[in-house]
């Protein structure tokens, strides 16, 4: 197992395998992280939100402080008609993170490193995001890919292009935070491979850079997590005020 | 430098893997659907409870707090202010009662000062007069006495010239050629004794 970087993002079941119809819903390791994942988030901020006071405890700062700054971060890039998924992005945004920071510790497993979970988060937001745009602004929203001031020669190939890169979004969202997370990890464990390969002689090298790698993924770790986040109020910005 | 060290060991690691991959058969354990509806099944299972008791129960909470908190921390802006603003209008007020009393006092000093100074003056004016009435007394007197003197003195030289001429003489001298002997030499040398 040590020797395959990959191996940490093998999943396995854990208790029996569960089935319905034809579908496994076993509950695996990944099943577990993500209960540990949103336990914990709803733990913080249910305890953060529990009491009022004027001078907050830290945990009522912790979640006072992730409020603001996640409805800065939409009413900054969307504008205030996206007020009422704040709550989508507050959970996705959290959601990531929390996926991400337990990936940090020793022995977890990081949820967010495999793409099928990435993949259904960016495709819900992609088709969210598209069903809200035509809910708002019918058959006009298709202005979205048709921008305004290129010269008639070029619109042809222009709105193949954007065509292209919007149909395109759930993948790079998707495939962004897997790869971020799965090559962060790979490299963290490949370095630990070298500390023990190399023994008491050589191992101080690597084990150094993996200290530093430790450092750079938790802060990967956190701006994928809002990469994640401020991608989707830019998508819901482009479906709820259509300007290009 | 970090990044590029970065760069480097992604792909470095990616060779790694490369052999990993040929070493054992399963690869990349991400690209195994094996599990792939059951990660999904419990993503939209915990991910949906996590957002129903986020949006439901615990942002509004927190909302709710933010907003009471601001609208306290104005509420007591508020308050603040109006206490300032009534500690001014009670400074005012100070200031003016302060003033007003120190009119006050100018005025009741000057008052008394005033009537202090008339008293004296009263005073001084009756002092005077008495002082006046009792110097023109006395000068009266000293008049008096200073026209008697020459008459008493011309009685004692007449009756001391009498006596002395009998004394000498032994014989009884007539009085009235005397006083007018008397009364000649007075009235030459009156000026003299006199100062008049």
């Amino acid at each position: 197992m040590a020797a395959n970087p990959m191996s940490q993002f093998d999943v396995y079941r854990i208790g029996p395998e569960i089935k319905v119809g034809a579908f496994d819903i076993s509950f695996t390791n990944a099943s577990l992280f993500m209960i540990l994942s949103t336990v914990s988030i709803l733990l913080v901020f249910n305890l953060g939100s529990k009491k009022n006071s004027i001078l907050p405890n830290k945990i009522q700062l912790l979640a006072e402080l992730s409020y603001t700054f996640v409805s800065k971060m939409i009413s900054d890039t969307a504008g205030s008609k996206a007020k009422p998924y704040f709550a989508f992005i507050f959970s996705l945004f959290m959601f990531v993170l929390f996926c991400n920071m337990f990936g940090m510790i020793p022995y977890t497993f990081t949820v967010t490193s495999h793409i099928i979970v990435t993949f259904v988060l960016a495709a819900f937001i992609f088709i969210g995001v598209t069903v809200i745009g035509f809910i708002k602004h019918g058959f006009g929203y298709l202005k979205l890919f048709v921008p305004s001031g290129v010269p008639a020669v070029l619109l042809p190939l222009i709105v193949v292009i954007e065509i292209i890169s919007y149909l395109s979004r759930p993948i790079s969202l998707s495939v962004r935070l897997f790869a971020n997370m799965m090559a962060g990890h790979t490299m963290m464990k490949v370095f630990g491979g070298f500390v023990i390969s190399l023994g008491i002689v050589g191992g101080w090298l690597p084990l150094s850079f993996s200290v530093a790698l430790t450092g750079l993924e938790i802060l990967v770790a956190f701006l994928q997590a809002y990469v994640f986040a401020i991608l989707t109020c830019i998508y819901l910005n482009d479906a709820l005020n259509l300007h290009h | 430098m970090v990044k590029k060290i970065y760069f480097q060991s992604i792909f470095f690691s990616f060779f790694f893997i490369k052999e990993a991959f040929a070493a054992e058969s399963g690869g990349m354990p991400q690209l195994n659907p094996e599990f792939w509806v059951s990660q999904i099944f419990w993503l939209i299972l915990t991910f949906g409870i996590m957002y129903l008791v986020l949006s439901k129960l615990i942002l509004p909470k927190i909302s709710n707090n933010l907003e009471s908190r601001k609208s306290q921390i104005l509420e007591n802006i508020e308050a603040a202010e109006k206490h300032r603003e009534d500690s001014d209008a009670k400074l005012k007020e100070y200031d003016e009662i302060i003033s007003e009393s120190k009119l006050e006092a100018n005025s009741i000093f000057n008052q008394a000062r005033e009537k202090a100074l008339k008293d004296i003056g009263a005073k001084r004016e009756v002092l005077d007069k008495q002082i006046n009435n009792e110097i023109a007394e006395a000068e009266k007197e000293i008049d008096a006495l200073r026209k008697n003197a020459p008459d008493k003195i011309n009685k004692i030289a007449i009756e001391t010239s009498s006596e002395l001429l009998q004394k000498l003489i032994g014989a009884e001298v007539n009085n009235s050629s005397i006083s007018a002997i008397v009364d000649d030499l007075s009235k030459r040398n009156g000026d003299k004794y006199y100062g008049n």
